[in-house]
Protein backbone atom coordinates (compact mmCIF):
# COMPACT_ATOMS: atom_id res chain seq x y z
CA UNK A 1 0.00 0.00 0.00
CA UNK A 2 1.01 3.31 -0.86
CA UNK A 3 1.96 5.87 1.95
CA UNK A 4 0.11 9.02 1.41
CA UNK A 5 1.36 10.80 4.49
CA UNK A 6 4.97 10.56 5.13
CA UNK A 7 6.02 12.27 8.82
CA UNK A 8 9.84 12.61 9.16
CA UNK A 9 11.58 13.38 12.16
CA UNK A 10 9.66 16.63 12.83
CA UNK A 11 9.75 18.91 16.03
CA UNK A 12 8.24 21.64 16.71
CA UNK A 13 9.41 24.05 19.78
CA UNK A 14 8.08 27.38 21.36
CA UNK A 15 10.66 29.31 22.04
CA UNK A 16 12.54 26.97 24.46
CA UNK A 17 9.15 24.68 25.11
CA UNK A 18 9.36 21.49 23.04
CA UNK A 19 6.00 20.50 21.68
CA UNK A 20 6.84 17.65 19.09
CA UNK A 21 9.73 16.22 19.54
CA UNK A 22 11.17 14.20 17.03
CA UNK A 23 8.81 12.31 15.60
CA UNK A 24 7.99 9.83 12.43
CA UNK A 25 4.97 7.70 11.10
CA UNK A 26 3.19 6.95 7.70
CA UNK A 27 -0.46 6.28 6.96
CA UNK A 28 -1.17 4.48 4.45
CA UNK A 29 -3.69 5.04 1.46
CA UNK A 30 -7.03 3.49 2.62
CA UNK A 31 -5.89 3.59 6.36
CA UNK A 32 -7.37 5.00 9.92
CA UNK A 33 -4.01 5.65 12.00
CA UNK A 34 -5.66 6.64 15.72
CA UNK A 35 -3.40 9.34 17.68
CA UNK A 36 -4.10 8.89 21.33
CA UNK A 37 -2.26 10.83 24.20
CA UNK A 38 -3.40 13.14 27.30
CA UNK A 39 -3.77 16.97 26.86
CA UNK A 40 -0.76 18.76 25.77
CA UNK A 41 0.80 15.54 23.93
CA UNK A 42 1.56 17.13 20.92
CA UNK A 43 -1.33 16.08 19.00
CA UNK A 44 -3.09 19.34 18.04
CA UNK A 45 0.30 20.33 16.74
CA UNK A 46 0.96 17.19 15.15
CA UNK A 47 -2.09 17.96 12.98
CA UNK A 48 -1.53 22.04 12.93
CA UNK A 49 1.81 21.26 11.17
CA UNK A 50 -0.18 18.31 8.32
CA UNK A 51 -2.21 21.32 7.63
CA UNK A 52 0.12 24.02 7.02
CA UNK A 53 -0.75 26.13 9.71
CA UNK A 54 2.30 25.30 12.26
CA UNK A 55 6.06 25.34 10.47
CA UNK A 56 7.74 22.30 12.13
CA UNK A 57 10.89 23.57 13.84
CA UNK A 58 12.83 20.88 12.01
CA UNK A 59 11.79 17.45 9.80
CA UNK A 60 9.68 17.10 7.13
CA UNK A 61 6.38 16.27 6.02
CA UNK A 62 4.93 14.28 3.00
CA UNK A 63 1.66 14.20 1.45
CA UNK A 64 1.23 12.09 -1.38
CA UNK A 65 4.88 11.91 -2.42
CA UNK A 66 5.05 16.14 -2.42
CA UNK A 67 6.59 17.83 0.07
CA UNK A 68 4.39 20.49 2.62
CA UNK A 69 7.32 23.29 2.67
CA UNK A 70 7.30 23.57 -1.32
CA UNK A 71 3.69 22.97 -3.03
CA UNK A 72 1.53 23.77 0.33
CA UNK A 73 -1.98 24.60 -2.29
CA UNK A 74 -1.14 21.62 -4.24
CA UNK A 75 -1.45 19.48 -0.61
CA UNK A 76 -3.93 21.72 0.89
CA UNK A 77 -6.05 20.75 -2.33
CA UNK A 78 -5.93 17.46 -1.09
CA UNK A 79 -6.48 17.55 2.35
CA UNK A 80 -9.26 18.32 4.71
CA UNK A 81 -9.63 18.76 8.72
CA UNK A 82 -12.47 18.56 11.23
CA UNK A 83 -12.78 19.69 14.43
CA UNK A 84 -15.32 20.75 17.03
CA UNK A 85 -13.17 23.65 17.97
CA UNK A 86 -13.43 25.48 14.84
CA UNK A 87 -16.51 25.99 13.04
CA UNK A 88 -18.64 27.33 9.74
CA UNK A 89 -19.53 30.99 9.76
CA UNK A 90 -23.15 31.36 11.92
CA UNK A 91 -25.13 33.49 9.49
CA UNK A 92 -24.73 31.55 6.09
CA UNK A 93 -27.13 28.82 5.74
CA UNK A 94 -25.84 25.64 5.37
CA UNK A 95 -26.09 25.60 1.36
CA UNK A 96 -24.46 28.84 1.21
CA UNK A 97 -21.34 27.62 3.64
CA UNK A 98 -20.97 24.63 1.28
CA UNK A 99 -21.08 26.61 -1.82
CA UNK A 100 -18.41 28.80 -0.67
CA UNK A 101 -16.19 25.79 0.61
CA UNK A 102 -16.60 24.27 -2.46
CA UNK A 103 -15.57 27.41 -4.96
CA UNK A 104 -12.29 27.98 -2.41
CA UNK A 105 -11.27 24.12 -3.09
CA UNK A 106 -12.10 24.52 -6.89
CA UNK A 107 -14.48 21.87 -6.83
CA UNK A 108 -16.49 21.63 -10.06
CA UNK A 109 -19.58 20.17 -10.00
CA UNK A 110 -20.52 21.95 -6.43
CA UNK A 111 -24.24 20.79 -7.33
CA UNK A 112 -23.78 17.38 -7.92
CA UNK A 113 -21.06 17.12 -4.84
CA UNK A 114 -23.50 19.21 -2.01
CA UNK A 115 -26.43 16.80 -3.18
CA UNK A 116 -24.32 13.81 -3.06
CA UNK A 117 -23.08 14.91 0.27
CA UNK A 118 -26.16 15.93 1.99
CA UNK A 119 -27.87 12.60 0.90
CA UNK A 120 -24.98 10.61 2.19
CA UNK A 121 -25.09 12.73 5.57
CA UNK A 122 -28.95 13.05 5.67
CA UNK A 123 -28.96 17.04 5.59
CA UNK A 124 -30.51 17.58 2.76
CA UNK A 125 -33.92 18.83 4.75
CA UNK A 126 -31.02 21.45 6.71
CA UNK A 127 -29.57 23.09 3.58
CA UNK A 128 -31.83 25.67 4.07
CA UNK A 129 -31.17 26.27 7.40
CA UNK A 130 -29.05 29.14 9.65
CA UNK A 131 -25.86 27.24 10.40
CA UNK A 132 -25.72 29.15 13.44
CA UNK A 133 -29.23 27.78 14.42
CA UNK A 134 -28.40 23.70 14.23
CA UNK A 135 -27.82 21.56 17.06
CA UNK A 136 -24.55 20.04 17.79
CA UNK A 137 -25.34 16.79 15.62
CA UNK A 138 -26.23 18.47 12.77
CA UNK A 139 -23.28 21.17 12.95
CA UNK A 140 -21.01 18.23 13.05
CA UNK A 141 -22.57 16.47 10.09
CA UNK A 142 -22.25 20.23 8.07
CA UNK A 143 -18.57 19.80 9.35
CA UNK A 144 -18.37 16.90 7.92
CA UNK A 145 -20.07 18.08 4.78
CA UNK A 146 -17.45 20.54 4.44
CA UNK A 147 -14.88 18.31 5.01
CA UNK A 148 -15.41 16.27 1.99
CA UNK A 149 -16.78 18.75 -0.17
CA UNK A 150 -13.26 18.34 -2.09
CA UNK A 151 -13.31 15.10 -2.20
CA UNK A 152 -9.82 14.75 0.14
CA UNK A 153 -7.60 11.61 0.18
CA UNK A 154 -6.04 12.67 3.03
CA UNK A 155 -8.74 13.81 6.02
CA UNK A 156 -7.34 14.92 9.57
CA UNK A 157 -10.11 14.60 12.18
CA UNK A 158 -9.53 16.01 15.65
CA UNK A 159 -12.27 14.59 18.23
CA UNK A 160 -14.57 14.01 15.86
CA UNK A 161 -17.30 12.98 17.32
CA UNK A 162 -16.97 14.90 20.91
CA UNK A 163 -19.87 16.29 22.32
CA UNK A 164 -22.33 13.78 20.12
CA UNK A 165 -24.83 12.17 21.44
CA UNK A 166 -24.14 8.12 21.13
CA UNK A 167 -26.60 7.87 18.23
CA UNK A 168 -25.03 10.80 16.07
CA UNK A 169 -21.91 9.18 17.17
CA UNK A 170 -22.35 5.84 16.10
CA UNK A 171 -23.74 7.36 12.58
CA UNK A 172 -20.43 10.06 12.26
CA UNK A 173 -18.47 6.76 12.92
CA UNK A 174 -20.42 4.58 10.18
CA UNK A 175 -19.91 6.80 7.90
CA UNK A 176 -16.10 7.40 7.97
CA UNK A 177 -15.92 3.93 7.95
CA UNK A 178 -18.15 3.54 4.71
CA UNK A 179 -16.61 6.49 3.17
CA UNK A 180 -12.66 5.34 4.27
CA UNK A 181 -13.59 1.79 1.86
CA UNK A 182 -14.99 3.56 -0.61
CA UNK A 183 -12.84 6.40 -1.41
CA UNK A 184 -9.61 4.31 0.13
CA UNK A 185 -8.83 7.58 1.47
CA UNK A 186 -6.55 8.11 4.44
CA UNK A 187 -7.49 9.36 7.99
CA UNK A 188 -5.73 10.36 10.77
CA UNK A 189 -7.59 10.36 13.82
CA UNK A 190 -6.93 12.44 17.34
CA UNK A 191 -9.49 11.37 19.48
CA UNK A 192 -9.66 10.49 23.15
CA UNK A 193 -12.86 7.63 22.70
CA UNK A 194 -10.55 4.46 22.98
CA UNK A 195 -13.80 2.50 21.77
CA UNK A 196 -13.71 4.71 19.13
CA UNK A 197 -10.26 4.54 18.31
CA UNK A 198 -10.34 0.55 18.51
CA UNK A 199 -13.62 0.35 16.14
CA UNK A 200 -12.48 2.59 13.26
CA UNK A 201 -8.41 2.62 13.35
CA UNK A 202 -6.10 -0.18 12.35
CA UNK A 203 -3.06 1.09 14.10
CA UNK A 204 -2.61 3.85 16.59
CA UNK A 205 0.24 5.75 18.05
CA UNK A 206 0.29 6.62 21.80
CA UNK A 207 1.76 10.39 22.55
CA UNK A 208 3.08 11.76 25.64
CA UNK A 209 4.91 14.89 25.82
CA UNK A 210 5.89 15.74 22.39
CA UNK A 211 6.99 11.75 21.58
CA UNK A 212 5.28 8.66 20.25
CA UNK A 213 5.81 6.32 23.08
CA UNK A 214 4.17 3.34 21.83
CA UNK A 215 2.25 2.00 18.47
CA UNK A 216 0.63 -0.74 16.69
CA UNK A 217 -2.32 -2.43 16.29
CA UNK A 218 -5.30 -2.07 19.30
CA UNK A 219 -5.61 -5.82 20.18
CA UNK A 220 -1.57 -5.83 20.28
CA UNK A 221 -1.02 -3.34 22.22
CA UNK A 222 -3.68 -4.64 24.71
CA UNK A 223 -2.10 -7.44 24.83
CA UNK A 224 2.05 -6.04 25.11
CA UNK A 225 0.16 -3.99 28.10
CA UNK A 226 -1.49 -7.00 29.69
CA UNK A 227 -5.15 -4.99 30.01
CA UNK A 228 -8.48 -5.65 28.48
CA UNK A 229 -9.12 -2.74 26.75
CA UNK A 230 -7.03 0.58 24.80
CA UNK A 231 -8.45 3.04 27.33
CA UNK A 232 -6.49 1.20 30.00
CA UNK A 233 -3.21 0.83 27.91
CA UNK A 234 -3.81 4.69 27.49
CA UNK A 235 -3.86 4.99 31.43
CA UNK A 236 -1.19 2.88 31.53
CA UNK A 237 0.79 4.94 29.66
CA UNK A 238 -0.24 8.24 30.32
CA UNK A 239 0.37 7.84 34.02
CA UNK A 240 3.71 6.19 33.87
CA UNK A 241 7.53 8.19 34.38
CA UNK A 242 8.25 7.55 30.33
CA UNK A 243 8.54 3.80 31.24
CA UNK A 244 6.97 3.36 28.15
CA UNK A 245 7.69 -0.28 27.33
CA UNK B 1 -24.17 42.50 48.10
CA UNK B 2 -20.81 40.26 48.66
CA UNK B 3 -17.49 42.48 48.41
CA UNK B 4 -15.62 39.22 47.27
CA UNK B 5 -17.89 38.44 44.34
CA UNK B 6 -17.46 42.06 43.24
CA UNK B 7 -13.70 42.06 43.48
CA UNK B 8 -13.98 38.66 41.98
CA UNK B 9 -15.75 39.83 38.67
CA UNK B 10 -13.49 42.80 39.37
CA UNK B 11 -10.32 40.84 38.65
CA UNK B 12 -11.66 39.04 35.86
CA UNK B 13 -11.75 42.12 34.16
CA UNK B 14 -8.72 43.75 35.27
CA UNK B 15 -6.10 40.40 34.58
CA UNK B 16 -7.49 40.49 30.62
CA UNK B 17 -6.61 44.27 30.76
CA UNK B 18 -3.22 43.83 32.74
CA UNK B 19 -2.27 40.86 29.98
CA UNK B 20 -2.83 42.52 27.18
CA UNK B 21 -0.94 45.40 25.79
CA UNK B 22 -3.23 46.56 22.99
CA UNK B 23 -6.23 46.61 25.42
CA UNK B 24 -3.89 49.02 28.00
CA UNK B 25 -3.41 50.71 24.94
CA UNK B 26 -6.45 51.38 24.08
CA UNK B 27 -7.31 52.62 27.24
CA UNK B 28 -4.65 55.31 26.94
CA UNK B 29 -5.32 56.99 23.16
CA UNK B 30 -8.77 56.95 22.51
CA UNK B 31 -8.77 59.78 25.16
CA UNK B 32 -5.24 61.69 24.32
CA UNK B 33 -6.74 61.03 20.04
CA UNK B 34 -9.63 62.60 21.15
CA UNK B 35 -8.10 65.71 22.61
CA UNK B 36 -5.62 65.70 20.14
CA UNK B 37 -7.87 66.38 16.55
CA UNK B 38 -10.57 68.14 18.53
CA UNK B 39 -7.73 70.32 20.24
CA UNK B 40 -6.53 71.17 16.57
CA UNK B 41 -9.63 71.71 14.93
CA UNK B 42 -10.47 74.10 17.44
CA UNK B 43 -7.76 75.93 17.38
CA UNK B 44 -8.03 76.43 13.47
CA UNK B 45 -11.56 77.99 13.84
CA UNK B 46 -10.56 79.84 16.33
CA UNK B 47 -7.76 81.59 14.92
CA UNK B 48 -8.70 81.29 11.13
CA UNK B 49 -12.30 82.06 11.43
CA UNK B 50 -12.28 83.95 8.07
CA UNK B 51 -10.17 81.22 6.02
CA UNK B 52 -13.39 78.90 4.30
CA UNK B 53 -15.80 81.18 2.30
CA UNK B 54 -17.91 77.69 2.14
CA UNK B 55 -17.20 76.28 5.82
CA UNK B 56 -20.02 73.44 5.37
CA UNK B 57 -19.20 72.54 2.20
CA UNK B 58 -15.55 71.76 2.37
CA UNK B 59 -15.77 70.55 6.05
CA UNK B 60 -18.96 68.22 4.86
CA UNK B 61 -16.65 67.38 1.73
CA UNK B 62 -13.99 66.47 4.02
CA UNK B 63 -16.31 64.44 6.34
CA UNK B 64 -17.49 62.30 3.25
CA UNK B 65 -13.78 61.94 2.06
CA UNK B 66 -12.59 60.62 5.82
CA UNK B 67 -15.51 58.43 6.28
CA UNK B 68 -15.04 56.78 3.05
CA UNK B 69 -10.88 55.96 3.77
CA UNK B 70 -12.63 55.28 7.72
CA UNK B 71 -14.88 52.55 6.36
CA UNK B 72 -12.77 51.04 4.39
CA UNK B 73 -10.18 50.43 6.43
CA UNK B 74 -12.48 49.31 8.84
CA UNK B 75 -14.24 47.26 6.49
CA UNK B 76 -11.54 45.15 5.69
CA UNK B 77 -10.58 44.47 9.18
CA UNK B 78 -14.09 43.73 9.65
CA UNK B 79 -14.06 41.11 7.18
CA UNK B 80 -10.88 39.49 9.05
CA UNK B 81 -12.22 39.71 12.36
CA UNK B 82 -15.50 38.31 11.12
CA UNK B 83 -13.73 34.96 10.21
CA UNK B 84 -12.15 35.18 13.80
CA UNK B 85 -15.65 35.79 15.71
CA UNK B 86 -16.94 33.31 14.23
CA UNK B 87 -14.14 30.56 14.46
CA UNK B 88 -13.95 30.04 10.54
CA UNK B 89 -10.88 31.53 10.65
CA UNK B 90 -8.82 27.97 10.61
CA UNK B 91 -11.15 26.60 7.84
CA UNK B 92 -10.06 29.77 5.82
CA UNK B 93 -6.45 29.12 5.67
CA UNK B 94 -6.59 25.10 5.45
CA UNK B 95 -8.27 25.88 2.42
CA UNK B 96 -6.46 25.97 -0.84
CA UNK B 97 -5.98 29.83 -1.00
CA UNK B 98 -2.67 31.68 -2.02
CA UNK B 99 -1.78 34.84 0.39
CA UNK B 100 -2.35 37.32 -2.60
CA UNK B 101 -6.19 35.31 -3.33
CA UNK B 102 -7.38 36.19 0.10
CA UNK B 103 -5.83 39.86 0.15
CA UNK B 104 -7.41 40.48 -3.07
CA UNK B 105 -10.65 38.82 -2.63
CA UNK B 106 -10.57 40.95 0.51
CA UNK B 107 -9.55 44.71 -0.99
CA UNK B 108 -12.81 43.66 -3.58
CA UNK B 109 -14.79 43.17 -0.83
CA UNK B 110 -14.14 45.74 1.32
CA UNK B 111 -14.47 48.44 -2.11
CA UNK B 112 -18.37 47.06 -2.44
CA UNK B 113 -18.81 47.49 1.38
CA UNK B 114 -17.54 51.22 1.47
CA UNK B 115 -19.16 52.64 -1.87
CA UNK B 116 -22.60 51.13 -0.17
CA UNK B 117 -21.87 53.35 2.35
CA UNK B 118 -20.93 55.95 0.50
CA UNK B 119 -23.54 56.32 -2.15
CA UNK B 120 -26.09 57.75 0.21
CA UNK B 121 -23.88 60.02 2.05
CA UNK B 122 -23.18 61.72 -1.12
CA UNK B 123 -26.84 61.73 -2.41
CA UNK B 124 -27.79 63.03 0.84
CA UNK B 125 -25.60 66.08 1.54
CA UNK B 126 -27.09 68.03 -2.20
CA UNK B 127 -30.49 68.09 -0.48
CA UNK B 128 -30.12 68.22 2.95
CA UNK B 129 -27.38 70.73 2.75
CA UNK B 130 -27.04 72.47 -0.83
CA UNK B 131 -23.67 70.41 -1.12
CA UNK B 132 -22.27 68.02 -3.66
CA UNK B 133 -18.58 66.83 -3.47
CA UNK B 134 -18.76 65.90 -7.70
CA UNK B 135 -17.52 69.52 -6.87
CA UNK B 136 -14.19 68.34 -6.98
CA UNK B 137 -14.57 67.26 -10.73
CA UNK B 138 -12.56 64.16 -12.27
CA UNK B 139 -10.03 65.06 -9.56
CA UNK B 140 -12.43 63.30 -7.03
CA UNK B 141 -11.96 59.96 -8.86
CA UNK B 142 -8.36 60.09 -7.87
CA UNK B 143 -9.02 61.40 -4.43
CA UNK B 144 -10.95 58.74 -3.44
CA UNK B 145 -8.85 56.16 -5.14
CA UNK B 146 -5.93 57.50 -3.14
CA UNK B 147 -7.85 57.04 0.23
CA UNK B 148 -9.47 53.65 -1.44
CA UNK B 149 -5.21 52.49 -1.39
CA UNK B 150 -5.03 53.85 1.97
CA UNK B 151 -7.35 52.54 3.81
CA UNK B 152 -6.66 48.87 2.54
CA UNK B 153 -3.04 49.40 3.62
CA UNK B 154 -4.42 50.50 7.04
CA UNK B 155 -6.48 47.14 6.93
CA UNK B 156 -3.45 45.04 5.85
CA UNK B 157 -0.98 46.24 8.61
CA UNK B 158 -4.03 45.79 11.22
CA UNK B 159 -4.82 42.14 9.84
CA UNK B 160 -0.87 41.77 9.94
CA UNK B 161 -1.10 42.50 13.59
CA UNK B 162 -3.97 40.10 14.39
CA UNK B 163 -1.97 37.14 12.33
CA UNK B 164 0.56 38.30 14.81
CA UNK B 165 -0.77 38.97 17.76
CA UNK B 166 -3.97 37.56 17.80
CA UNK B 167 -7.26 38.69 18.35
CA UNK B 168 -6.09 40.71 21.35
CA UNK B 169 -5.28 43.28 18.53
CA UNK B 170 -8.46 43.62 17.31
CA UNK B 171 -8.91 47.52 19.77
CA UNK B 172 -6.23 48.35 17.74
CA UNK B 173 -8.38 47.67 14.73
CA UNK B 174 -11.25 49.74 16.05
CA UNK B 175 -8.58 52.64 16.40
CA UNK B 176 -6.06 52.95 13.73
CA UNK B 177 -7.71 55.67 11.64
CA UNK B 178 -8.34 57.71 14.94
CA UNK B 179 -4.31 57.66 15.58
CA UNK B 180 -3.84 59.29 12.10
CA UNK B 181 -6.79 61.21 11.88
CA UNK B 182 -5.27 64.24 13.74
CA UNK B 183 -2.27 64.31 11.55
CA UNK B 184 -4.18 63.52 8.31
CA UNK B 185 -5.34 67.15 8.28
CA UNK B 186 -8.55 66.58 7.66
CA UNK B 187 -10.48 69.60 9.07
CA UNK B 188 -7.74 72.35 9.26
CA UNK B 189 -4.31 73.00 7.04
CA UNK B 190 -0.88 71.47 7.76
CA UNK B 191 0.23 74.44 9.08
CA UNK B 192 -2.07 74.46 12.08
CA UNK B 193 0.20 71.59 13.46
CA UNK B 194 3.34 71.95 15.59
CA UNK B 195 6.14 71.18 13.83
CA UNK B 196 7.02 67.97 14.80
CA UNK B 197 3.53 67.20 13.97
CA UNK B 198 3.98 68.14 10.12
CA UNK B 199 6.85 66.44 9.58
CA UNK B 200 5.14 62.77 10.48
CA UNK B 201 1.91 64.37 8.77
CA UNK B 202 4.27 64.78 5.42
CA UNK B 203 5.13 61.44 5.23
CA UNK B 204 1.53 60.30 5.52
CA UNK B 205 -0.38 60.86 2.22
CA UNK B 206 -3.57 61.71 4.00
CA UNK B 207 -2.36 65.30 4.47
CA UNK B 208 -2.05 65.84 0.46
CA UNK B 209 -5.57 64.23 -0.04
CA UNK B 210 -6.84 66.50 2.23
CA UNK B 211 -5.05 69.73 1.30
CA UNK B 212 -5.82 69.38 -2.44
CA UNK B 213 -9.52 68.64 -2.24
CA UNK B 214 -9.46 71.74 0.47
CA UNK B 215 -7.41 73.80 -2.79
CA UNK B 216 -9.98 72.10 -5.55
CA UNK B 217 -12.86 73.54 -3.55
CA UNK B 218 -11.37 77.08 -2.20
CA UNK B 219 -8.74 77.90 -4.21
CA UNK B 220 -10.64 76.34 -7.91
CA UNK B 221 -7.24 75.16 -9.11
CA UNK B 222 -5.73 71.97 -9.10
CA UNK B 223 -2.10 71.18 -7.65
CA UNK B 224 -1.15 67.99 -9.92
CA UNK B 225 1.88 67.29 -7.22
CA UNK B 226 -0.56 67.02 -4.42
CA UNK B 227 -1.87 63.99 -5.42
CA UNK B 228 0.90 62.52 -7.12
CA UNK B 229 2.44 62.81 -3.97
CA UNK B 230 -0.07 61.09 -2.29
CA UNK B 231 0.13 58.31 -4.53
CA UNK B 232 3.73 57.37 -4.17
CA UNK B 233 3.54 57.81 -0.31
CA UNK B 234 0.47 55.35 -0.99
CA UNK B 235 2.51 52.92 -3.16
CA UNK B 236 5.09 53.13 -0.89
CA UNK B 237 3.02 52.28 2.13
CA UNK B 238 1.14 49.81 0.24
CA UNK B 239 4.21 47.51 -0.80
CA UNK B 240 5.29 47.84 3.13
CA UNK B 241 2.18 46.50 4.13
CA UNK B 242 1.84 43.40 1.91
CA UNK B 243 5.31 42.55 3.23
CA UNK B 244 4.03 42.79 6.37
CA UNK B 245 1.46 40.98 6.40
CA UNK B 246 3.75 37.64 4.94
CA UNK B 247 5.89 38.20 7.35
CA UNK B 248 3.58 38.23 9.76
CA UNK B 249 1.74 35.18 8.05
CA UNK B 250 5.13 33.22 8.51
CA UNK B 251 5.35 34.14 11.96
CA UNK B 252 2.16 33.05 13.03
CA UNK B 253 2.92 29.55 11.62
CA UNK B 254 6.16 29.50 13.72
CA UNK B 255 4.02 31.27 16.92
CA UNK B 256 1.19 29.08 16.14
CA UNK B 257 -0.81 32.10 16.14
CA UNK B 258 -2.92 30.20 13.06
CA UNK B 259 -4.00 27.38 14.59
CA UNK B 260 -5.17 29.30 18.28
CA UNK B 261 -7.13 31.66 16.70
CA UNK B 262 -10.16 29.62 15.70
CA UNK B 263 -10.50 28.34 19.14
Amino acid sequence: MKNLIEVKNIKKNYGKKEAVRGISFNVQENEILGLLGPNGSGKTTTIGMLLGLLKPTSGQIFIDNLKLENHRIEILEMINFISPYIELPKKLTVKQNLNVYAKLYKVQNIEERIEYLSEKLRIEELLDSITGELSSGQKNRVSLAKALINEPRVLLLDEPTASLDPEVGDFVRTFLEEYKKEKKISILLASHNMSEVTRLCKSVLMMKNGEIIDQGKPDDLITKHGRSNLEEVFLKLSRSKNEFN
Amino acid sequence: MSLTRIYGLFLRHFYLITRSFPRVLDLVYWPTIQITLWGFISNFFATHTTYYNNAVGVILTCAILYDFLFRTSIGFNMLFLEEIWSRNFTNLFIAPMKIGEILTSLVITALIRSLIGLVPAVLLTSPLFGISILELGIFLFFLFLSLYIFGITLGILVSSGLLRFGPSFENIAWSTMFLLAPFGCIYYPIETLPEVFQKIAYILPLVYIFEEARNILINQTVDIENIYNAFIWNALYFTLSIILFYYSFNAAKNRGTLINMGE
